[in-house]
């Protein structure tokens, strides 16, 4: 699974990958988990604010801090 | 942080502590007026001012539906409607600085174009609730309702001008999927919401009520006497409204966002606030910078000052805020109020790592137009206002 928190860098973000990345510890997936701080990378997601959250090339997120059961959710569907 | 960074500041501030001498009576007192500016600012604007402001930009955050304001930046969209949305939604929108480059790239290659793009990339930063507050509090309600339409109209203006220049190019855009924060379901609806909101902002006014003129007559004198027992009694109705309309966890994530911008922004306005008393010092107290070469390069309203603020105001950066203790400083230091209009109207929206970003986005000819079209048109609007209103 591959995880991408786009985001520029800003603390809403640093939060959301803090949050991702415990949801992954916690439910055992195995996931890569990446950060995407390009501008013009972000706007190719078509992703109009920050942070947002894609897995595997699904757009899950977009603007908010997610709840960590929310993140757990999208993993283990 | 990286460790050699942290070494180059420790060794940056032995040197300082090493050579400046901090005996000189000139340092003394710049030093002094750093800490009489600040306490300044502790006394007079922290608590019925900025603490105020800092919980309606936290409630924006968190209870504005932003995907109500984005759609209008789609491509399909409306382009008067893309316009007027993109000029004004700066203030629900970018409380945070970080989230206005990622939409202004969205906005520009998915969205409704270039010229909306560069109208909210303008005026984004340049209207947040914050900014306008502290600036109308801090050097006068002229300023900040000039600061206020002036970047509603430079938004405008700079984006429909792109557009024209940039015509063709803009022919080429894609659509594509875009995805617009959720909406969420809160269960209240829009009038509860603006009451809500709006009591806040009365708040702020009320508390931040300035004292009359002695001779003053009729109104203002006695709405300056209630002022207290006002906001006394609209944060009974705030708390009531909290009670009744919104659930723990929406309260929670209010505090939070406030909280987070406090944490965010404090720190930086307490430094800029040190280092422009340091340097500028109170309104008639000199300090480092001696006051006549303030006078000779900004005093007045010559076009040279107006052009030379504005440069200066769209090269330099200014984190969130801190052009207002500076300016207060500068202003002070014999600064005329037209060249103080154009640095405010081109300091915030632009600056040099910011012009690299949006260059990165869009080119370097169409950055440095559009950077050239806020130079000159906050050097037109600086030379306006300091003929018309002193």
């Amino acid at each position: 699974m591959e995880i991408k928190i786009l985001g520029p860098g800003c603390p809403k973000c640093e939060q959301t990958a803090k949050i991702v990345a415990e949801a992954v510890a916690e439910t055992g997936v195995q996931a890569t988990v990446e950060k995407v701080t390009g501008v013009m990378e972000i706007a190719g997601y078509g992703v109009f604010g920050t942070p947002a959250v894609v897995i595997d090339g699904d757009v899950k997120c977009v603007g908010k801090i997610p709840k960590k059961e929310d993140v757990k959710s999208w993993l283990t569907q | 942080m990286k460790e050699t960074t942290k070494l180059l500041i420790l060794v940056a501030l032995f040197l300082m502590a090493y050579f400046i001498p901090w005996g000189h009576p000139v340092i003394r007192q710049s030093g002094l007026e750093a800490f009489l500016m600040l306490q300044e600012y502790a006394r007079e604007h922290v608590l019925t001012c900025l603490i105020p402001a800092f919980f309606i930009a936290g409630a924006i955050a968190v209870f504005v539906s932003q995907a109500s304001v984005l759609k209008y930046f789609g491509i399909q969209a409306n382009k008067i409607l893309s316009y007027s949305v993109a000029s004004v939604s700066g203030t629900i929108l970018a409380v945070c600085s970080c989230t206005v480059l990622p939409l202004f790239a969205g906005i520009y290659t998915r969205g409704a174009g270039i010229g909306p793009a560069t109208a909210f990339l303008y005026s984004g930063p340049a209207i947040n609730v914050l900014a306008i507050t502290m600036t109308a509090k801090i050097l006068g309600w002229q300023l900040g309702l000039a600061r206020a339409i002036g970047a509603i109209v430079f938004a405008v203006i700079t984006g429909l001008l792109m557009s024209v220049i940039f015509r063709k190019d803009d022919m080429a855009r894609t659509g594509g999927q875009i995805y617009v924060p959720d909406e969420d379901d809160t269960g209240r609806t829009l009038f509860q919401d603006s009451i809500y909101i709006l009591t806040m902002v009365l708040i702020l006014v009320f508390a931040a009520f300035a004292k009359p003129a002695p001779d003053a007559e009729g109104l203002w004198p006695a709405i300056f006497a209630a002022k207290w027992g006002i906001t006394i009694f609209l944060l009974i109705a705030l708390g009531w409204m909290l009670k009744a309309w919104f659930t723990k966890d929406e309260c929670k994530s209010w505090i939070e966002a406030t909280w987070g911008f406090m944490k965010q922004i404090f720190p930086l306005l307490f430094a800029g606030v040190i280092v422009a008393g340091f340097l500028l010092g109170r309104p008639g107290h000199p300090a480092l910078i001696p006051e006549h070469y303030i006078q000779t390069l900004l005093g007045g309203n010559s076009l040279w000052a107006n052009l030379f603020a504005s440069v200066a105001g769209a090269f330099m950066y200014f984190a969130t805020l801190t052009e207002v203790p500076i300016l207060q400083g500068l202003l002070g230091a014999g600064m005329g109020k037209g060249p103080a209009l154009a640095l405010l109207l081109a300091g915030p929206a632009l600056s040099l790592p910011n012009m690299l970003v949006i260059g990165g986005v869009m080119g370097v000819k169409k950055t440095a137009v559009f950077c050239a079209i806020i130079i000159v048109m906050s050097t037109i609007a600086g030379m306006i206002y300091g003929t018309f209103v002193v």
